[in-house]
C-alpha cells in the first residue's frame, strides 16, 4: 500500500518483529498514518460500514449454522428451533436476516456516493470494477441465504431466479437441470445453496482486501473530486476518519438494532413463515426489496430472453461507467446537469423497487417501462453526451482552498 | 431543459401507476386492534394468552395442528404463565404416539411437558380426507404467515410507529369477517363468504360464536373477544421470545444512544482544530 511507514517500533520485540514481519507498520501505514482528504462527509463512512456488516453477517451466520439442517424436510423446523429453543438463537437469526438488509442498505448508499462524486474515475477504474464484483457476489450470497428457511418465497424464489437461466438458447434447460442437481428445485439445491452461501462470504472477504488495497493505491476520492496535493489537504486516518466513521456507525447501529429488536419481521415477507410446498404457487412472488428495482427491469420487458439479459446488463454495466461517463470532472457539485440527471436516476431506481413490489399490470408496466428505458438511457446515452456538451463550474484549485475559511482581507500579503 | 421533459415523462408515469392502483381490487383491511404486545415496550398479557389457549384448545385443535409448540413451552417466562404442576397437567391430557417399544408396536401414552402438541389428524392427507379436502394449516407460526399489505405510504409510517401486529389483526379480522356474500359474489360449494379472505371464499365455516367457549374471569364472551384472545395466543405461538426480545432490544438502544451521544462529542473534539484553523494558527496562506 501507498504511503511511506513511519512506525518506529519501541520495544525489543516489535523491533525484532518489525525485521521479521512488518505487520505492525503495514496496519500503522494504512490505518493510522494513512492520508485520508479532510473534506469527507458522511456518505464516505459506509466503506467502514460495510466492512462491519460482513463482519456481523459472517459471525451470525458461522452461529447459525452450526444449528441449521440443510434438508427440505427439516430445514424450515430447524429455523423455528433457532428461533425457540437455542440460546438468543432469535437473536442470531433477526440479527442476520435484518443484517442482510442493512448490508444492501449501506451498499447502495456506497455505490450512490461513488456515482454522485465520480469516484469511479482514473484512476479508481479497478477499485470500481472490484466494487461492482463484490456487489454481484452480495447478490448472489443474499438470493441463497434467502432460500435457506425453506419457506413458500425461499422456494419460489428460488424456482423463479434459476428459471430465468432457461431463457439462454439451447444451453439453458442443461444449465438449469445443472443448476437444480436434478429437475426441480429440490434437496440438492438446497444443499449446494448452503454450501456456497457459507463460501461465498469469504469470498467476498477477500475481494474486499482488493478493494482496499486499490483504495490505498489510488488515494481516497473526495467531494471536490480534486487530487490532494500538500499536506493541508489531509488529515491522519487515526484519530479524524476513525472517530468519524465510529460515530456514523454508531448511528446505522440504532437504525439496526430498531429493526432487529421492533421490526424483525418487517423486512421480510410473511408468506417465507409458510413452510415450502412445490404444490403451491404463491399469489404474488417478490424478492427482498433490494433486489425488487432489477426484479422490476425483468418484469418489464415482455420477452423472457430479453427480459434477463437487462437484468444481467442493468449489473454489469456499472463496470464500464469509468467508460461511459466522458466528463473529466469527478464531482457532481461541479456538474450542474450531470446532478440533475444522476438525482432523477436515482428517483428512478426507488420508482423501480417500488414498481417491482407490484403487480405487473397495466400502468404498472407501462412504469416500469419508463423507468428501463431511462435507467439504460442514463448510462448509454446521457452519460457519453453529457460529459462533450457539458459546462461545469470550475473547481477549486485544492481541497483546502474548498474547506478552509477564506483569509480576511487585512490578513492579505 | 432536458430534465423538464423528463420530469414529466416521470409525472406521466406516475399517474398511470395511481390509475393502475385505484383499479387493483383488493380485499377489507383488517381493523387494527389494540394488542398488549404492540409497540416498544408491548408484552403479552398472561391472562388473555390462558384464555386464547383455552379457545385453541376447546376449538381450533379440533382440526388445527401446532406442532412446534411444546407443553414446556406454556409454563417458560414470557409466556401464558401456566404453573410448571398446570403444564404437566395438561400435558398429561393429551395422548401422544410413542415407539416402536420393543416388540416393534407403535403406542398412546399421557404426553409429557417435552413433548410438543399432538396434531389432530395421523397426517396431511387424514385431515383432508376429513375435511372435505381441505387442509388446515399449521398453527405454530401462523400469527407471523398471515399479514396483510397496506401499500404506500402506510408502510413507511409503520416503520416508524414500530406496527408489527397485521398478523394478529388478520386472524381477529378473519374470525369477525363472516357475512352474507355480496349480490352477484359466485361462492365456490364448500366455501363460505369471509370479507378478509384474499379471495373473499373461505374453506373453513365460521368457528366461533358468541358465548360458544366459557370464560371464568368474567372477559365478555362475545367472537370479537374471542378472536383477539386467540389471536394474541397465536402471537404468542409463533414468537414466544418477544418479551425477551423487548426487553434486551430497551438496553441495547439506551446503550447505543449513549455510545451514539459520546461518539458524537468525542468526534467534536477531535475536530475542532480541524474546523477552526484560525484557533490554533496553521491559517491557511492567502
Amino acid at each position: 500500500m501507498s504511503g511511506h511507514s513511519t512506525y518506529q517500533p519501541q520495544s525489543p520485540f516489535m523491533q525484532w518483529m518489525e525485521r521479521r514481519l512488518p505487520i505492525a507498520g503495514f496496519i500503522y501505514a494504512s490505518f493510522v498514518a494513512y492520508p485520508t482528504p479532510r473534506n469527507l462527509n458522511y456518505w464516505w463512512t459506509f466503506g467502514g460500514i460495510l466492512t462491519f456488516m460482513l463482519g456481523v453477517q459472517i459471525v451470525t451466520g458461522v452461529v447459525l449454522a452450526m444449528h441449521y439442517t440443510p434438508h427440505v424436510d427439516y430445514a424450515f423446523v430447524s429455523v423455528e428451533s433457532i428461533m425457540r429453543d437455542v440460546n438468543y438463537g432469535w437473536l442470531l437469526r433477526y440479527l442476520h436476516a435484518n443484517g442482510a438488509a442493512f448490508f444492501f442498505a449501506a451498499v447502495y448508499a456506497h455505490i450512490a456516493r461513488g456515482m454522485y462524486y465520480g469516484s469511479y474515475k482514473e484512476p479508481r477504474e479497478v477499485l470500481w470494477i472490484l466494487g461492482v464484483i463484490l456487489f454481484l457476489l452480495m447478490v448472489a450470497t443474499g438470493f441463497m441465504g434467502y432460500v435457506l428457511p425453506w419457506g413458500q418465497m425461499s422456494f419460489w424464489a428460488a424456482t423463479v431466479i434459476t428459471n430465468l437461466f432457461s431463457a439462454l438458447p439451447g444451453v439453458g434447460e442443461p444449465i438449469v437441470t445443472w443448476l437444480w442437481g436434478g429437475y426441480a428445485v429440490g434437496n440438492p439445491t438446497l444443499n449446494r445453496f448452503y454450501s456456497l452461501h457459507y463460501l461465498l462470504p469469504f469470498v467476498i472477504a477477500g475481494v474486499v482486501v482488493l478493494h482496499i488495497w486499490a483504495l490505498h493505491m489510488v488515494g481516497q476520492n473526495n467531494p471536490t473530486g480534486v487530487e490532494p496535493k500538500t499536506e493541508k489537504d489531509t488529515l491522519e486516518f487515526t484519530p479524524y476518519a476513525t472517530v468519524k466513521d465510529s460515530f456514523f456507525m454508531a448511528v446505522f447501529c440504532l437504525f439496526y438494532a430498531w429493526f432487529v429488536f421492533y421490526l424483525p419481521n418487517y423486512l421480510g415477507h410473511s408468506d417465507n413463515y409458510i413452510m415450502a410446498n412445490p404444490g403451491q404457487t404463491p399469489t404474488h412472488i417478490v424478492p427482498e426489496w433490494y433486489y425488487l428495482p432489477f426484479y422490476a427491469i425483468l418484469r418489464a420487458i415482455p420477452s423472457k430472453l430479453l427480459g434477463v439479459t437487462a437484468l444481467a446488463s442493468s449489473i454489469i454495466i456499472l463496470a464500464f461507467l469509468p467508460w461511459l461517463d466522458t466528463s473529466r470532472v469527478r464531482s457532481a457539485n461541479y456538474r450542474p446537469l450531470f446532478r440533475q440527471f444522476l438525482l432523477i436516476f436515482f428517483a428512478a431506481v426507488i420508482g423501480l423497487g417500488y414498481l417491482g413490489s407490484q403487480e405487473p399490470t397495466g400502468g404498472y408496466v407501462i412504469a416500469a417501462r419508463i423507468l428501463t428505458i431511462y435507467y439504460f438511457g442514463f448510462f448509454l446515452v446521457i452519460l457519453p453526451l453529457l460529459g462533450l456538451f457539458e459546462t461545469t463550474k470550475p473547481l477549486p484549485n485544492s481541497i483546502s482552498e474548498s474547506v478552509l475559511p477564506a483569509p480576511s482581507p487585512g490578513a492579505k500579503a | 431543459m432536458i430534465s423538464h421533459r423528463i420530469i414529466t415523462v416521470f409525472a406521466l408515469a406516475a399517474s398511470l401507476a395511481a390509475a393502475a392502483m385505484q383499479t387493483a381490487s383488493a380485499e377489507d383491511a383488517p381493523p387494527r386492534q389494540k394488542w398488549s404486545f404492540s409497540g416498544p415496550f408491548g408484552i403479552y398479557d398472561q391472562a388473555q394468552l390462558q384464555r386464547g389457549f383455552k379457545i385453541y384448545k376447546e376449538v381450533c385443535s379440533t382440526c388445527h395442528s401446532i406442532k412446534l409448540l411444546a407443553f414446556r413451552n406454556l409454563a417458560e417466562p414470557g409466556g401464558p404463565g401456566f404453573t410448571e404442576a398446570q403444564a404437566t397437567a395438561i400435558a398429561a391430557g393429551f395422548q401422544v404416539t410413542d415407539g416402536p417399544n420393543d416388540q416393534g408396536q407403535m403406542f398412546q401414552r399421557p404426553g409429557t411437558l417435552a413433548d410438543h402438541f399432538p396434531p389432530p389428524f395421523p397426517n396431511d392427507q387424514a385431515a383432508r380426507a376429513a375435511l372435505g379436502g381441505k387442509l388446515p394449516p399449521d398453527m405454530s407460526v401462523l400469527a407471523k404467515a398471515r399479514g396483510y399489505e397496506w401499500g404506500f405510504p402506510q408502510f413507511i409510517i409503520d416503520a416508524f410507529i414500530d406496527y408489527q401486529e397485521d398478523g394478529p389483526d388478520y386472524i381477529h379480522a378473519i374470525l369477525n369477517g363472516y357475512t352474507d356474500p355480496p349480490a352477484g359474489f359466485a361462492l365456490p360449494p364448500g366455501g363460505q363468504y369471509n370479507k378478509y379472505f384474499p379471495t373473499g371464499a373461505i374453506g373453513m365455516p365460521k368457528p366461533l360464536s358468541d358465548g360458544q367457549v366459557e370464560y371464568t374471569d368474567g372477559t365478555p364472551t362475545t367472537v370479537d373477544q374471542y378472536g383477539r384472545d386467540v389471536a394474541a395466543f397465536l402471537m404468542w405461538a409463533a414468537e414466544p421470545t418477544l418479551d425477551a426480545r423487548k426487553r434486551l432490544g430497551f438496553q441495547v438502544m439506551i446503550f447505543l444512544i449513549v455510545l451514539t451521544g459520546l461518539l458524537y462529542f468525542t468526534k467534536k473534539k477531535v475536530w475542532h482544530d480541524v474546523h477552526h484553523p484560525e484557533l490554533t494558527g496553521s491559517q491557511p496562506q492567502a
